[in-house]
Parts: C-alpha cells; structure tokens; sequence
C-alpha cells in the first residue's frame, strides 16, 4: 500500500519535472532564436541598409529596394484580400449564418488558411505569370493576397458572430434595413477585432517567401513597375543567406531581423487590440 | 423610419424626395451588398477549386509523359527530361514524421504544465511566448537554422549518434555518414520547433474545455494530477488533441523555406537520417525558377499538385475532428 503510494507520488513528480523541462525547451527555442537573430542582425545593421540598393556581390549597400518593394506588395495584398474577406465574412456571419453554402466555406476557408504557402504561389504562377509571359510585383500582390483572404474570412466571420442580436434586432426595430445595420451596427461593434485580424494577416505575409519566389521574383535596382519584377525583403534574405559572400549574408541577417521586429510588433499591437476590446 | 436610415442621405436638402422612392433605393442598395457579400463567399469556393484546377493543368504535360511510374521513380534528371517524384515524397514524410514524433509529446508537456500545474500569473505570458514561435516567419527559421543550428548539430549530435550507434546492427544504418550538419534530421527538428506552437495552443484550448467535475470527481478520489490528467483530461480530449496534431501535421508537411535551408537539397533517398535528402515543398522552392523547358516545369507544378493532395487530406481530416469536438462543446 505504502509503496504502491510512493510509486504514483514519484511518477508525478517525474512528469511535472518533465513538463517543466518541456516548457523550458519551448521558451529556449524562443530565446535562442531572437538572441542570434539580435546578436547577428545589429551587427548587419547599419543607417546604409536603408538608404542603399541592395548590391551586387562582394560590395556593400543596403535593402532600401526591398523593404520598398516588401511594403507596396504587403500594401496592394491587404488592399485586394481585405475587401473581399470582410464581405465573405459577413455573408457567413449575417446573412447565411445557417446556411450550407456557410458551412461550406467554413470548411474551405479553414482548409485555405493552412494550405502551403508554396502551392498558392504555384497557383499565381499558372493563372498570372504564365498569360502575362513575365515575373511582376502585381503577381507576388496577388499571391499575398489570397493569403491574407482567409485570415481576413475567419476573424470577420468569428467577430460578427459574437455581437449580440439584440444589437441588431433593436436596430431593425427603428426600421433600419439590412444592410444598414451591418454596416452601421455590427461593423462598428466589430471593428477593433476586425482590425485585429488585419493585422495579423499583414505580420502572416510579411515573412512570407515560398509564394514570392515565382511570383515577384526578385530585382536588383530600384523599381515601382507593378508589370516588372520587384525586390523584396523575404527573396532577398533567401537569396543573399544562401550566397558565399559575407557582405550578403550580413544583410540577410539584418533583413531577417527586421521583419521579424515588424511581425512581432504586428503581432503585440493584435493582441493588445483584442485585449483592449475584452475590458471596456 | 427609414428617414434614421437616411440620415445624411437623399433627405438632406430642399429637393424633396418621395418616401417610396426613397425605400425603393434602400431596398436595391440591399440587395446589392446582400449579394456582394454572398459572390465575396462564392470567391472563396472557386479560389480553392481554381488552385486545384491550375495545379492539374499546369502538371497535365509531366503526369501524361511518365504516368504512374512518376510517383515510384527515383529519376530526377533535368537534363534528360526524366523525372519522379518518390525522392521528395519520401523526404517530406519523414521529415514530417520525425517533426512530429518529437513535437508531440513536447507540445502535449507543455500544454498539461499550462493548464494543470502554471501558477495563474505565468499562464498568459508563457502561453503568448509560446505562440509567438508560431508567428516567427519561416524564412526566419531557414537562416537561424543553417547559420546556427546546423554547425551545432555537426559539431555535438550528429558526431554523439554517430559514436553511441555506430556499433549498433540496425541504428547505424539510420546514422551513418560523416556529420554534414545539414541533413534529414537538422530540418526535422526545425520543423519539430515550428510544429510546437500549434499542437500546445490547440491541446492547451481543449484540455481547457474538460468540464472541471470531472477533474475534481478524480481528484476527490485520491488521484494525483499527473493521473487525472492521463485518465480523465486525455481520453475525454483525445479528439481534439488527435485534430491539433493532424494540423501541426498539414503544417510541417507543406513547410518550405525552413526546409529549404537546411535539408541539402539531394534528390536521393538514403537509410541514414543525417544524409541530406529533399522535400517536395523544397524541390519546387529551390529549381522551380530556374526550370528550364516545359516538361522541367510541369514536373514541379505536378510535385506540387501532389503536396496539395497530400496536406488536404490531412487538413481536411484535422478539421472535421476538431468540428467534432466543438459540436459536443457548443
């Protein structure tokens, strides 16, 4: 009996120890990441990296192109997949809320949400590069877009759901039509979260790289053309990380550094949104 | 009555516009956002089935020429147009599965730390740390994990394997070869890092959901947590950590970038987890834009057509377990 206790005490103990040291490797991964991500990216990181183009081989320069090119396609993304996101969701949340077209994109949204990024620029690559006979910025746009889409789905769809009937029905009982009260009601009551779920699509595609690579590709100088290749930040670092020269790599790294501060400030400013909205 | 709705509208002004006109228009705009919102849904539908319909398009050219034998062969010869896809096939389960096999029963640790044993206050913080590995870009991982990672494992675990199972029948096949760094093994542990976020979030929500009777009817007979936690909080979630794995999975199977950094890149299948190898999600990454000639191209969108079948399937699975889970919540 005593023994048989002592024997169950030892094994919890043996498993809240391993738990612990499972949490410890977790929060580690965390540590080491950013540490070497901080130690190697200030070290690359330098006033020129952006006012400079990025260079060719064994000199120096910057990564003002890509971090240009990297904003107006992240830009063009939220401006096309935003929209169309926000009236999906609303169809599931107001007006076919029990529908089985509803479930349907319920499921295939969630399912798009996951897909490899790699595929979806395989996707743009058929329907867009291949017609158009060239790489282009638009291209690489789109293909961020359809990534933003279904976060943009999800978070709209969950955010209208939680606002209360009440909320619409006292509106419709002023007469207000439909539309209407989505718009002036339920948007308004969704808005923080909705915001929320932008953001976390913008710090989801920052970072983004398998879609661009046949996409956008990548250009060396300095370019706006929406119809021609455009540099940007996640191809750069793939290309410059995986050269023999130093100079690249250093930029790589403090590439690498800077989108990963944008995500992760993208990701605190959600959170603290959503948190805001929980107390008031 | 609609005079509130029309506020700033048509109303304002001396032209006097007539009230069932006025409703006319409101019915019309209705109508008009009701069904923007409904083909907006419909985008959605034909988004996915257009990726399916280019993906089998753009693959038609490589599946026609090598047919079947296109998933069993090991060929992949750009230059001769000879192409298979079993190499990258193999390399992506394995990667995936070996991923998982160490990000499972971790994930699993760290979500029971967090809803049975975290005092309160470390609960959030350590919950968003943790889930802010999940939003680290991949890319991210690739360089840490061929500038940093790789050297350590060349210079520590790899020679470690190497010398305990050298010796052993079997292990030694799985471990041989010089220590290279980068290999099968490195980029199954990055992905095992990546994976780690999603299998703690998804099990931490639904050990959260356990009906706290349950647990306390266990505890009142006498069990320690580590019991109830195995009899009781387990077997009452078992789908829904069974979902959050199967999506930890979808994730790991279609990672790119990580994989692409450290895997090696070497069309070949080989015994021993420390030779590099290639995935399919990193073949198309590292030659799709540089392919030259049609059939070089068609192989790889074909490659990816494969992927997406595979990570569907997953998903797909992934999801309704976890609808399940949350019908009998709700």
């Amino acid at each position: 009996m005593n023994s048989l206790y002592a024997a169950r005490r030892r094994r919890n103990n043996l498993v809240t120890f391993l738990s612990l040291a499972a949490t410890a490797v977790g929060l580690g991964w965390l540590v080491l990441i950013l540490g070497a991500l901080l130690w190697q990216g200030l070290a690359g990181l330098s006033f020129a990296v952006f006012t400079e183009m990025t260079p060719p081989p064994g000199s120096a320069g910057g990564l003002l192109n890509a971090i240009v090119g990297s904003l107006i396609m992240t830009f063009l993304a939220v401006l096309v997949g935003t929209p169309v996101g926000i009236l999906a969701g609303t169809y599931m949340a107001e007006y076919g809320r029990h529908d089985r077209l509803t479930s349907v994109v319920r499921f295939i949204n969630d399912i798009l949400l996951s897909a490899p990024s790699i595929v979806i620029g395989l996707f743009i690559y058929e329907v867009m590069v291949v017609p158009m006979g060239h790489f282009s910025a638009m291209a690489g746009a789109v293909a961020l877009a359809v990534i933003v889409l279904p976060v943009v789905v999800r978070t709209t769809e969950d955010m209208l759901l939680l606002v209360p009937d009440t909320q619409r029905e006292a509106a419709a009982a002023l007469g207000t039509p439909r539309a209407v009260i989505i718009r002036k009601v339920c948007y308004k009551a969704a808005q923080t979260g909705m915001i929320t779920g932008v953001l976390l699509a913008v710090a989801r595609i920052s970072g983004e790289t398998a879609p661009l690579l046949f996409t956008s590709l990548n250009n060396q100088f300095w370019s706006t053309n929406l119809n021609a290749p455009m540099a940007n930040l996640p191809v750069v670092i793939f290309q410059f990380a995986l050269s023999p020269y130093a100079d690249w790599q250093k930029l790589a790294w403090a590439g690498a550094l800077l989108i990963t501060l944008s995500v992760l400030a993208l990701s605190i400013a959600a959170r603290a949104l959503a948190g805001s909205r929980k107390q008031s | 009555m609609v005079d509130v709705a029309l506020r700033g509208g048509s109303l304002v002004g001396d032209q006097v516009v007539s009230r069932s006109k006025a409703l006319q228009r409101l019915r019309l705009m209705d109508t008009v956002f009701r069904w923007m919102t409904k083909l907006s849904a419909i985008a959605v539908l034909l988004l996915l089935s257009g990726v399916i319909i280019a993906l089998v398009e753009g693959s038609m050219m490589a599946l026609r020429a090598f047919g079947f034998s296109f998933l069993l062969s090991e060929h992949w010869n750009p230059v001769t147009d000879e192409f298979g896809a079993i190499a990258p096939i193999y390399g992506t389960i394995v990667t995936s599965f070996i991923a998982m096999l160490i990000a499972v029963p971790i994930g699993l640790m760290i979500a029971f730390f967090l809803t049975e044993l975290c005092p309160m206050f470390l609960r959030r913080p350590i919950g968003i740390a943790i889930e802010l590995l999940a939003g680290i870009p991949s890319i991210i991982y690739g360089i840490w994990g061929l500038f940093v990672f790789a050297p350590f494992l060349q210079q520590t675990l790899q020679p470690f394997l190497i010398a305990t199972f050298g010796s052993i029948p079997l292990l030694s096949s799985l471990f041989a070869g010089p220590p290279y760094g980068i290999g099968v093994l490195t980029a199954s542990l990055i992905l095992a890092i990546m994976v780690l976020p999603f299998i703690t979030s998804i099990s931490r929500d639904v050990f959260e959901a356990v009906p706290p009777v349950l647990k306390e009817a266990a505890y009142g007979l006498g069990c320690t947590k580590w019991e109830v936690f195995r009899k009781v909080v387990l077997p009452f979630t078992r789908v829904g950590v069974i979902g959050g794995v199967m999506l930890g999975l979808g994730r790991a199977l279609g990672e790119t970038m990580a994989v692409t950094f450290v895997i090696g890149n070497a069309h070949r299948i080989s015994a021993s987890v420390l030779a590099p190898g290639t995935t399919i999600s990193a073949t198309i990454a590292n030659e799709f834009a540089e392919a030259v000639g049609d059939m070089y191209t068609s192989a790889l969108i074909a490659l990816g057509l494969i992927l997406f079948f595979i990570t569907f399937t997953v998903l797909a699975i992934a999801r309704y377990l976890l609808l399940r889970v949350e019908r009998r919540i709700g």
